[in-house]
């Protein structure tokens, strides 16, 4: 671990720098909603003063469409019908300006992608070239309750470098070796005070956590019942509003569903994966037409009771959400997941 | 239209409790600024969760069918049209909704708004014509007139054209020149131009399908773009298939939709989702004469045949 | 580790008519490369994904036995894009197996107990793979008693109706095969439906049995107060269930009953397991 001061001025330069070894991907303004979470081309930089972006980071990782096997199926060609696996890109890349629960939120997402009997070669390979340099988030927004979840504008899990925007620098924390080996890449090696540096990084930490200005509760979900709090009875009122489009599940950093399709053309074929949305009336949809969910409430019900109980639950590393705050502001009807997570947390059966 | 929220919690008040209907659907406060969320209210102690503001910017008439038993919604020009093709459309019976219609001044565009801050709106109030929203870094006052949605500044229905009763005095309907200014800033493009325009438009598209599920009159069962079997169109983000969703929808929506603007408000992207749906709107009217909604006994002219439709298309 | 996405290549090697209203076919795969068969060792119980480039993948219960070497059978019913297309396949064809996935039934707790089977419909095909692994010369002796309750529409309808009658003829094994209903005058063993010819037929419990059901819904709904009344408790009752699938490996999220996944945590579980999940299935 070390510190290291950059002068904005070097800012560009060490980032072009990089790019003949590592591909860039950052926050990238567009004029219609804001900002968005992009691969940068040669002449972009990363805006590195936005605010929230509607999308999260975790198309850096899962692409919201991707190509994961091909097939040829025209039977002269050598092993025609056998599936390879489709050639991705998987050089090194760097996402610079990621938000701290975002960072957080691709940890969690990699308990799904990563465990001890499978290992999906598409996410994981994308993990491993990735280097993830965060910036802290000196005045976090008023849809920020990171901090009630476990994070926070200055957490550290997922980075490899953390930023701390200094005005006219920044000062980076060096975390781990990738982020150490970018920072080479960059050029950037003006060595920081160890103990000074953490000082100030302390007390950015605590000035910024004192300016969020929401939070979430969620302390007693972990004992209450699971099958009690599914047959309670507020969830219709919670579902009434939901149209069950995918917003809240596209926008948010740690949701991972997705469908696997085929597609063919002349005579070739591809599989690919989309992201997929819970909250489609046909997510659950059996071949038969029987469908275990083919009511609004159960879907509704099924993504809060997913995110603040069954994780919860199966993985013991707290709720399945790092507060961003992103499907609070983009969901058309205003379901708020504090709101329901307060619901859930106060409930009591009445027997 | 701020005093019309006294008399919809009478009205619906003594609905529920007179056992007329059995669920108010309205607007209740949302939890951040500049947010309503749809409710249903069973009791009369509930109605005093619902709201009506500028705000309100979402289609009830999304939620009137498939309902149990009689309900009563709250329904401003639009809607009110809305509930009309319903019913006209077989989706809903005229006596398993009582309308409480509400005559509306306009919704704002909350988009255009939020591009006037630097950071986040905390905090958004209004009083008659003035609106003051504020962030952590400033507050402005802002008249409600010049922040109005571009299908509220078009609108020439502003009040229900069907109801059981009305919440308040009816307002003046303005009369245009031209109706549709966009559609003719779009056809004055050359082909490449029109082309390259709505490429843009949908190059944030993330499939959501917020737009079509806040749309009233997108009921089908099954989308085309949901069917499987068979596979009309690609579930990915090839762009064609992007396209063919929003082309498609458009013409499915023609001749019917009543420029309520909810897709717009309901894409998390800022798509002006309207832009596809615009120009057939003002076919409808110029080939047909025919506005959506207006008459509870006229079906849609994409339904029905007349030997008086035009046909100069046919060379 | 390897792609768990990517499918083993396999040929069509053969192809039978299960039933007599064509719906289900057997097919036989084979692998193509040397090796692929002992990478895809399975057991009694679990399922793969059928894989057709170009059309999609179908989770479809492994019909063949673990101790059947050379090759693995799937019975599959038509009913969708894939299944369609399947039925429409020939012998010598390539397509893909992806597999093994899921857990399996509890072989090594059902040892030196009675184990009693209860199937309907095309539900069956694990449960022919769980007979055939029990009733093989190396692993009869591990298990005492066995009873099979296996039910159809119709005679027509009954899979593996061969290997039925022969099972039916040891000594070794309890059939009790019924149909709904026949005009067949040559039928000479039960009519009625499933739960109650468990209720007639099937053992009584004790500590040392236990019942694995496979079935529609509807009959696994009808079949457990049988059991029940015969004195089983959840934790001797086994089920299968099924679910709508996309990767088979739990990283998909479709699946899920609860916090357990189909395809990962099941599809075998207790009713004891299943009790503690939400009624979403």
């Amino acid at each position: 671990m070390k510190f290291i001061t950059i002068d904005k001025k070097d800012w560009t330069k060490g980032i072009d720098n990089s790019r003949k070894t590592y591909q860039l991907f950052g926050p990238v303004k567009d004029e219609k909603n804001g900002c968005k979470i992009t691969k940068l081309d040669t002449n972009v930089l990363p805006d590195m003063d936005y605010h929230e972006s509607v999308l999260s980071a975790k198309s850096v990782l899962f692409p919201q469409t991707e190509t994961i096997l091909t097939t040829s199926l025209n039977e002269s060609v050598e092993e025609h019908h056998v599936m390879k696996r489709a050639k991705n890109d998987y050089t090194p890349r760097a996402v610079l300006g990621i938000r701290p629960y975002d960072a957080k939120a691709i940890g969690l997402v990699k308990l799904n992608f990563d465990t001890k009997e499978y290992r999906d070669p598409y996410w994981c390979d994308a993990y491993e070239a990735t280097t993830f340099i965060g910036l802290g988030i000196t005045r976090p927004g008023p849809f920020d309750f990171s901090t009630s979840v476990g994070c926070g504008p200055f957490c550290e899990e997922g980075l490899d470098i953390l930023l701390a925007d200094l005005d006219d620098k920044y000062l980076a924390k060096v975390i781990t070796p990738k982020g150490e080996a970018y920072a080479a890449a960059c050029g950037f090696d003006t060595p920081a005070d160890d103990k000074e540096s953490q000082a100030l990084f302390d007390i950015l930490r605590k000035e910024a956590e004192k300016n969020i200005s929401t939070s979430v509760d969620t302390l007693n979900l972990k004992e209450k019942n699971l099958l009690d709090l599914h047959e309670a009875p507020f969830w219709d009122d919670v579902a009434f509003a939901c149209i069950n489009c995918g917003t809240c599940t596209y926008v948010c950093p740690t949701c991972w569903c997705f469908d696997i399709q085929d597609e063919a053309k002349l005579k070739e074929s591809a599989r690919f994966r989309n992201w997929d949305t819970c909250m489609s009336p046909l997510f659950t949809r059996h071949a038969t037409g029987h469908n275990p969910r083919g009511a609004k409430v159960q879907r509704v019900r099924q993504r809060f009771m997913h995110k603040l109980k069954y994780f919860l639950d199966k993985y013991d590393q707290g709720i399945m959400c790092v507060g961003c705050g992103r499907c609070v502001k983009s969901c058309p009807v205003n379901i708020d997941i504090r709101q329901v997570a307060h619901t859930m947390n106060t409930y009591e059966k009445k027997d | 239209m701020d005093t019309c929220i006294q008399k919809i919690r009478e009205l619906a008040a003594d609905l529920l409790e007179r056992g007329e209907v059995e669920k108010v659907i309205g607007f209740a406060q949302g939890t951040i600024p500049m947010a309503t969320s749809p409710i249903s209210v069973g009791t009369k102690q509930g109605v005093d969760n619902l709201v009506f503001n500028s705000t309100c910017g979402l289609n009830l008439a999304n939620f009137a069918s498939r309902q149990k038993g009689k309900i009563a919604i709250i329904a401003k020009g639009c809607d009110s049209r809305n509930i009309v093709t319903h019913i006209v459309e077989n989706q809903l019976q005229r006596d398993q909704v009582y309308i409480i219609g509400v005559p509306c001044n306009g919704m704002v565009d909350k988009f255009k708004i939020a591009a006037l801050f630097e950071d986040e709106i905390t905090g958004f109030a209004e009083d008659g014509g003035t609106l003051t929203v504020s962030s952590s870094l400033q507050t402005k006052t802002l008249k409600k007139q010049e922040y109005l949605r571009e299908n509220c500044l078009l609108c020439t229905h502003k009040n229900p054209v069907l109801y059981d009763v009305l919440a308040g005095e009816l307002v003046e309907e303005q009369v245009l020149e031209n109706a549709f200014p966009d559609v003719d800033k779009i056809e004055a493009m050359d082909v490449d131009g029109r082309w390259q325009y709505f490429q843009r438009l949908t190059q944030n598209c993330i499939r959501c399908y917020a737009c079509r599920n806040a749309c009233p009159i997108c009921y089908c069962p099954t989308c085309f773009v949901d069917e499987a079997g068979p596979q009309w169109v690609g579930k990915g983000q090839n762009k064609t298939d992007v396209d063919t969703f929003h082309f498609l929808r458009a013409f499915h929506c023609a001749g019917r939709c009543t420029d309520c603007g909810a897709c717009v408000e309901a894409c998390p992207m800022g798509i002006n989702v309207r832009d596809f749906t615009r120009k057939l709107n003002k076919d409808a009217l110029e080939l047909f004469g025919w506005e959506a909604g207006l008459d509870i006994s006229k079906r849609p002219p994409l339904d029905a045949y007349s030997p008086q439709d035009p046909d100069d298309f046919i060379k | 580790m390897e792609n768990p996405y990517m499918p083993y290549p396999v040929r069509i090697d053969d192809i039978e008519i299960a039933t007599e209203d064509r719906s289900l076919k057997t097919f036989k795969f084979v692998f193509l490369n040397q090796g692929d068969e002992e990478k895809f060792a399975y057991h009694a119980g679990q399922f793969a994904e059928l894989s057709i480039p170009g059309v999609g993948e179908i989770p479809i219960g492994i019909a063949s036995s673990p101790v059947e070497k050379g090759f693995v059978k799937f019975t599959v019913f038509r009913t969708g894009v894939v299944t369609s297309h399947l039925h429409n396949m020939k012998v010598g064809d390539i397509m893909g197996l992806r597999g093994p996935l899921g857990n399996w039934y509890p072989w090594d707790k059902l040892e030196n107990k009675n184990v009693v089977i209860i199937g309907g419909g095309f539900a069956f095909t694990t449960l022919r793979s769980s007979i055939v692994y029990m009733l093989d010369p190396a692993n009869r002796s591990k298990f005492k008693n066995i009873d099979v309750v296996y039910g159809a529409r119709s005679p027509g309808m009954l899979l593996y109706r061969e290997e039925l009658f022969e099972w039916e003829k040891r000594d070794d094994i309890n059939m009790h095969i019924t149909v709904d209903g026949t005009d067949d005058p040559s039928w000479k063993y039960h009519k009625g439906f499933v739960p109650q010819v468990v209720e007639q037929n099937a053992p009584q419990a004790d500590a040392d049995t236990y019942a694995i059901i496979c079935g529609p819904p509807i009959m696994i709904k009808f079949t457990q107060p049988s059991l029940t009344k015969l004195g089983y408790k959840s934790h001797q009752i086994i089920m299968s269930l099924e679910n709508r699938m996309k990767c088979g490996i739990g990283m998909c999220g479709r699946c899920n009953i609860g916090k357990e996944l189909v395809c990962k945590d099941g599809p075998v579980f207790t009713l004891d397991e299943i009790n503690l999940t939400p009624k979403e299935y």
